[in-house]
């Protein structure tokens, strides 16, 4: 690929992503009234994409025997622990995460 | 808004973002280190996190500028990535009415992580809401821009063991989950959420199942609008 074929996969990268950004705006701009529907959707939505979230971000995890996922589960499960035990949020993150570094470092 | 109302608004956003910092750092540097191993200069690096700004994104684009020039399917594929912005923004609609001028660059910034934080926070009356999500947004973006510009500059210089640092990204979005779980009276769509995400990882595998899950989701939703309503669960 030339400089120029390059600069142009990274202007539609760009773009694409602008369009998945910007597109619910332009379709329901200010002046109109949002539909009903669509308010719905906005405030139901969050909690199902906070799990669509979750789930994105443990994709790759391989469930082909115990040991491959039982860093993320031992780490996961203490940050709940943390989570109901402390309500702190940098509490949990740091805990969880350092846990699972020590443990895909030193045990696993 | 007054300088002191900036830092005040400043001070507010900042200890919301260290989660991000420590993970956009970690996945920056990561961002900059495989860029410079693909064989791009730091401008290329640097610059894709200014404009494209989605990380995940960002690493598949590397790819595909050492594949055959194909601007088409690089268009859809972005899309396809990309797809759950358009929920974010669905959820935002009202939250960044009246922010003015900054309304494009709330939306232009609006990455997994500072949709998470704009949208779950509930800012005090003295902090001016349109501003914290600036900060919050701008905030993350140097945060990841930063990193990359860190890594791609100076990738042979780090040694430290890093290894399982990326997890601070999955933790944020397990305490966010357990956070809404906490305040919320009804599971409902928390439990669609996860479900629907589950079963089409299961079905369609790591790289193809976000977009099923989110026309499920929204299949799920849809369907049981009436019944959350005759219940009050929404107002």
């Amino acid at each position: 690929m030339s400089v120029t074929q390059q600069i142009l996969i990274i202007v539609v990268v760009v773009a694409g992503t602008m369009i998945t950004r910007f597109l619910p705006f332009l379709i329901f701009s200010r002046d109109k009234e949002t539909p009903q529907y669509i308010k719905y959707l906005g405030y139901v939505l969050p909690p199902a994409v906070f799990g669509l979230l979750v789930v994105y971000a443990l994709r790759n995890v391989s469930f082909t025997s115990f040991e491959s996922f039982l860093p993320e589960l031992l780490a996961v499960g203490l940050i709940v622990i943390l989570h109901y035990w402390k309500k702190n949020m940098l509490i949990s993150i740091a805990g969880g995460t350092l846990c699972y570094m020590i443990l895909i470092q030193f045990v696993f | 808004m007054s300088f002191d109302n900036h830092i005040a608004t400043l001070k507010y956003a900042f200890p919301k973002t260290i989660p991000i910092l420590a993970g956009f750092m970690f996945l920056g540097i990561s961002y900059g280190i495989y860029m410079n191993s693909l064989g791009f200069g730091p401008a290329y690096a640097i610059l894709m996190s200014i404009f494209i700004f989605a990380g995940s994104m960002e690493f598949v684009a590397g790819s595909l500028l050492l594949g055959p020039f194909s601007p088409l399917s690089a268009f859809f594929l972005t899309l396809m990535i990309n797809a759950r912005h358009l929920f974010y923004g669905i959820a935002m609609l009202d939250k960044f009415k009246g922010s003015g001028r900054k309304k494009p660059y709330l939306i232009y910034g609006m990455c997994d992580e500072s949709f998470v934080i704009n949208s779950t926070t509930d800012v005090p009356s003295y902090i001016n809401k349109g501003w914290f999500m600036f900060y919050v947004t701008f905030l993350n973006q140097i945060y990841w821009v930063g990193g990359t510009t860190l890594g791609s500059l100076f990738s042979s210089a780090i040694s430290f063991n890093t290894d399982g640092l990326e997890f601070v990204m999955v933790a944020l979005f397990v305490v966010i989950f357990l956070d809404q779980w906490m305040k919320e009276r009804y599971h409902v769509s928390s439990v669609i959420g996860i479900t629907a995400s589950v079963l089409c990882l299961v079905l369609f595998g790591p790289d193809n199942f976000i977009i099923p899950a989110m026309i499920l989701i929204l299949l799920a939703l849809s369907s049981i609008k009436k019944i959350l309503e005759k219940r009050e669960v929404i107002s």
